[in-house]
């Protein structure tokens, strides 16, 4: 242990504020929503304990539809994403050297400051009826007219991937970075192929960042509320929606702090079992990306 | 697979064309938002009508460029002052917060240390509700109860401020204390030996050491911030920061002034990533 370790009074000072952040501005305003989400208004400023909140959600297909639906896109997006973003990891990784690869970092990291808002504003100029792309194949006579490429479910998930390469990409080539290509090389003289190779060395050295960006993408996507509803529009029933119009258009904090709680509780639920799966720690993880 | 293994030529060839067809939708949608910054025309839609600086100096003939749109210019001033509150305040507790977690030892220590990683999981659109609910509740019950009425309790840009700290503290720490894990305690043990107190110590010797990492976190919380929009979706009051103008403004059918304010934010941001990823510090730290 090191000399200088704070003695009572630093401690003191240390922890206060730490404590303040994390019980004021986390703990408490989750059990502030967690009380709200098991109660139900019975008069004018009179509630009760009730279920109601949870029950509305089963019974009304729109409700639970919507969060199936979230949680199944979020995962094509999670395994799509792994798999584009993959190659791009190992070439950043292991091939790409010098001034290429510091471009080809700086091309993934520039899109991600550059802010949500703009990626989308991009998209949307892209891809909207008037916009590039349908002005584009029309010009060149692939169809009959512009067609409106905004508000099809495969168009939120193309923002959506796009929105989590980063995520994705900065775990996996962090993780095959410190693979040794000696072993690779080994593997090869002993008559390993291609598909050996990758599954047998490549995959379990990478698991810790295959898991990191994965858990990373996952819970990103799941709450996120800009690319689909600009993307998909009135049509995109994404469940951060459902979750802000009962918050902020109709003012039922109750049930939007059922469908919050319904929603971490998802988000936490794959988190833990990611790390389960490869037998990793929540903090390492964490530290990892 | 790598250079020092032979390689089907075709395959190489297939991966370079895979990486440039990436790279190409990666810069695809920044590109064109930048390129409609500059077009003549009231739409950012093709066709392309001419250049021109219009959408960031016109002030007349319907157009209003970035420098006289009076909304727009406002909420990135709401915006900077929003990051550097929150940028403040990350760095301050994200150094506090690295003593703890390198230096302290304490009973708890373990479960502070994994409570301190939780932010990073919790959707933003759920930090932003959680707090908006809890300040609400104790606004209102100081009203009802002694009739306080505090305003920076109720949405507006103090408690965007709140919402967005709750999570950037965590990543501050991080950083900072990943330096301050690689400190060698025993400059501080000889610095003791000669003399010098505890305060010296810490003004002269730990917290230079850490101010790369000071710095650091703090451009990235300044950046984090500025871009937020899920938290401050969902905390925002009358005052729009930036990205809540911007969405707002999208929905209605974008104006070019608006890829005119995208490439400020890409220049920035562009600016941020020379410095803060490319630019390596010449000794190993």
């Amino acid at each position: 242990m090191n000399v200088l370790a704070p003695r009572r009074l630093g401690l003191f000072l240390l922890l206060a504020p730490a404590v303040l952040w994390l019980a004021l501005l986390i703990l408490l305003p989750h059990v502030e929503v967690g009380l709200l989400s098991f109660r139900e208004r019975v008069g004018p400023g009179e509630f009760a304990p009730s279920l109601k909140q949870y029950l509305t959600f089963f019974d009304e297909p729109l409700y639970w539809h919507t969060f199936v639906r979230t949680a199944l896109m979020s995962l094509v997006v999670t395994v799509l994403a792994l798999l584009l973003a993959f190659p791009v990891a190992w070439s950043i990784a292991k091939v790409a050297r010098g001034r290429v690869r510091a471009l080809m970092m700086a091309a993934i990291l520039l899109p991600f400051w550059a802010s949500e808002l703009v990626r989308m504003l991009g998209w949307l100029i892209l891809l909207r009826g008037s916009g590039v792309v349908p002005q584009l194949l029309f010009q060149l006579g692939l169809t009959a007219e512009p067609v409106e490429l905004l508000y099809h479910d495969a168009t939120i998930l193309v923002g959506l991937i796009y929105s989590s390469l980063l995520f994705m990409l900065v775990p996996l080539i962090n993780a095959l970075e410190t693979l040794d290509d000696s072993l690779i090389e080994a593997a090869y003289d002993l008559g390993g192929n291609r598909l050996d190779i990758l599954r047998r060395i490549v995959v379990p050295h990478a698991a810790p960042g295959i898991a990191a960006g994965c858990i990373m993408v996952f819970m990103l996507t799941l709450g996120n509320y800009l690319t689909p509803v600009i993307l998909g529009g009135k049509n995109s029933m994404w469940f951060t929606e459902q979750i802000y119009t009962q918050f902020i258009t109709r003012f039922n904090w109750e049930q939007g702090s059922a469908f919050a709680f319904l929603l971490l509780g998802l988000s936490s639920l794959l988190v833990w079992l990611g790390l389960k799966l490869t037998g990793q720690r929540f903090a390492d993880s964490m530290r990892r990306t | 697979m790598i250079p020092s293994l032979p390689d089907n030529r075709w395959l190489l060839r297939g991966r370079a064309l895979y990486i440039t067809v990436f790279f190409l939708f990666l810069l695809l949608p920044l590109s064109v938002v930048a390129v409609f910054a500059f077009n003549d025309s009231l739409f950012p839609t093709p066709p392309w009508k001419g250049f021109t600086l219009d959408w960031f100096v016109a002030n007349s003939g319907g157009r209003t460029g970035l420098l006289f749109d009076g909304e727009l210019l406002t909420s990135i001033w709401h915006s900077c002052k929003v990051a550097l509150w929150v940028s403040l305040l990350s760095v301050g507790l994200g150094t506090s917060n690295a003593f703890l977690l390198e230096r302290a030892e304490f009973r708890g220590k373990g479960l502070f240390t994994t409570l301190m990683l939780v932010p990073l999981v919790i959707p933003g659109v759920i930090l932003g509700i959680s707090i908006l609910a809890f300040a609400s509740n104790i606004a209102n019950f100081l009203y009802d109860h002694w009739e306080i009425e505090l305003e920076w309790l109720r949405p507006g840009l103090p408690l965007v401020v709140l919402g967005q700290v709750s999570y950037i503290i965590t990543i501050a720490t991080l950083t900072i204390a990943a330096r301050l894990k690689r400190f060698d305690t025993t400059l501080e043990e000889a610095a003791l030996n000669l003399g010098a107190s505890r305060w010296q110590i810490l003004r002269t010797i730990t917290l230079p050491y850490l101010k790369p990492a000071i710095i650091g976190s703090g451009a990235v919380a300044f950046l984090l911030s500025f871009e937020n929009f899920n938290t401050t979706l969902m905390l925002v009051g009358s005052d729009s920061p930036l990205t809540i103008l911007m969405y707002g403004r999208m929905r209605e059918g974008a104006s070019p002034v608006l890829n005119a304010v995208s490439l400020g934010l890409m220049l920035v941001s562009a600016l941020a990533v020379v410095l803060l990823y490319l630019r390596k510090p010449k000794q190993p730290a």
